[in-house]
């Protein structure tokens, strides 16, 4: 510690040059695993995630199937060699947390009573982490789903936001995330007008949480609008070769 | 894994009454919607822990205990001492908590709980230093939830806080290279005195301080600590479903008004002076 962390540049540019309401540069591809039945990756900043979904198939052991619709399981997870200092494997109390986050952030999501008795797995690999990839791994976990051709009652995107030196921003990088006063990472769906993911900690006011809510929005929809790109382009590349 | 949760069948007759009741502005044990049930604490009820308290909400029972003890830093905070909040939800509570390793809703808790503590920066871990990077003090929350009636979240804030506010810690002396426990005490210093606000969310109507039933019922909760000064410091929907940013927005309101009210019930004894 000791030194101060500067976050902010004096022409009042954040570490990584962006404005206080720009993403940070983001590259989404779907279908890029060859056995899973849907799978994802994204990069947003330095993060890059990998999402795969399992399923719709039969739950087993028989006991954790529901009768009236299907089951979710899911599993955050960070590569040991994600992070600056190695991260040990075994599933953190972060982890274990974070994949229950995520489940309940997609559950809402997934038309789960066309598919009674079954269970679909979702698996989120970090392979290099730069703050956010809660809310990068959620991104790429939709669109696993939609490539799954899973009906889904629409698509949703997460973002963080939060507070940094008294500042309101976007899309916390990792030095943000770990100096700033303020993380709120949220996942919204634009057509349904719902926040299926929401967290916060850090100090913020209630204007601040507001303002930073809708600035969470705002970049949602910008998000949405990429997860749509991505799976057009996954789909329309399959049309070409029929 | 993170595998969807099975919930405790409960009748449709008695989901339909909470919703029946709801839209009437009711609710089945009598409250209204914004209404908190009633709390009790009960101070230092364990006497070998530095600090602790029982605090009953409603027939939910959480007891929490703080201990005390010095450990190495962390390379991150050489100079802070450490906190540590585990919950258990002990099988005698409810027949859904089972024996083993902590479940994810323990763990998930006992974060929440944490981020409640260390984020309102009611614990100064900077003045819990002994010898910078080499001694600190640790301090243990250990949540126990004794009787499962809903929302422990609230109960176990208003608990641990409660713990802490009363706890006494050892004074050590460094002698040489040695760090030696005298029989001196100094009172620690609680500097906020956060509260959660927790939501059950049936349909589009809400409910405060859920009970059992309603958590059951509902399609996901919301919960909010709230600052002395009415800034917030943690917020969690647990739980599927979808809240609308409108609704969120209301829920900030109704925490900042409701915990003013719930601080004072909840701290009295701190505040008056008893602790």
């Amino acid at each position: 510690m000791g030194e101060k962390i500067v976050l902010f540049s004096e022409d009042g540019k954040r570490s990584d040059g962006r404005g206080l309401d720009e993403l940070r540069p983001i590259r989404i591809k779907v279908g890029v695993l060859s056995n899973a039945q849907g799978s994802a990756y994204i990069e947003q900043g330095k993060n890059k995630i990998l999402a795969a979904v399992y399923g719709p198939k039969e739950a087993l052991p028989k006991h954790i199937s529901l009768p009236d619709r299907c089951i979710l399981r899911c599993r955050y997870h960070m590569a040991p060699f994600s992070t600056t200092e190695r991260k040990s494997p075994a599933p953190s109390r972060r982890e274990i947390e974070l994949s229950m986050v995520l489940r309940n952030a997609l559950e809402p999501l997934v038309m789960t009573s066309l598919f009674p008795r079954t269970v679909i797995d979702i698996f989120i690999e970090v392979l290099q982490a730069d703050g956010g990839t809660r809310c990068a791994g959620l991104t790429a976990a939709v669109l696993a789903l939609a490539d799954a051709g899973i009906p889904l009652r629409g698509l949703a995107a997460a973002c963080a936001v939060g507070k940094a030196d008294g500042k309101i921003v976007v899309d916390l990088n990792d030095l943000e995330d770990k100096y700033g006063e303020a993380d709120m990472p949220v996942a919204y769906n634009p057509t349904l007008d719902g926040i299926t993911l929401l967290q916060m900690d850090g100090i913020m006011s209630k204007e601040e949480v507001e303002q930073a809510l809708s600035l969470a929005i705002t970049a949602t929809q910008k998000m949405h609008k990429m997860q749509v790109d991505a799976l057009r382009e996954r789909f329309s590349v399959q049309r070409r070769e029929v | 894994m993170s595998i969807t949760e099975q919930r405790p069948i409960i009748s449709k007759l008695e989901q339909q009454e909470l919703r029946r009741l709801l839209a009437e502005n009711r609710r089945i044990d009598g409250r209204s919607p914004l209404q908190y049930r009633n709390i009790s604490v009960q101070l230092g009820y364990v006497e070998k822990a530095e600090g602790s308290a029982l605090v009953e909400l409603g027939n939910t029972k959480v007891l929490a205990a703080v201990k005390i003890g010095i450990a190495v830093p962390f390379a991150d905070t050489p100079n802070e001492g450490i906190l540590i909040v585990n919950a258990e939800l002990v099988p005698l509570a409810s027949p859904t908590f089972e024996p083993g390793p902590p479940s994810e809703e323990s763990i998930s808790l006992s974060r929440y709980v944490d981020r409640s503590i260390r984020e309102s920066k009611s614990i100064d871990l900077s003045s819990l230093c002994i010898v910078p990077g080499r001694s600190v003090y640790s301090l243990y929350v250990d949540l126990y939830i004794l009787d499962y009636d809903g929302n422990l979240i609230d109960a176990s804030v208003i608990a641990s806080v409660n713990a802490l506010g009363i706890t006494n810690m050892p004074r050590y002396v460094v002698e040489g290279q040695a760090i030696k426990k005298t029989d001196e005490y100094f009172k620690l210093e609680l500097k906020d005195h956060p509260v959660s606000l927790t939501y059950a969310f049936l349909d589009d109507k809400y409910v405060v301080d859920p009970c059992l039933s309603e958590e059951y019922a509902s399609d996901f909760t919301v919960s909010m600590t709230v600052k002395s000064d009415d800034r917030f410091c943690a917020i969690q929907k647990n739980g599927g479903g979808m809240i609308s940013p409108r609704r969120v927005i209301e829920l900030l309101d109704r925490s900042v008004e409701l915990g003013k009210e719930l601080r004072t019930v909840a701290y009295r004894q701190l505040t008056s002076g008893n602790g």
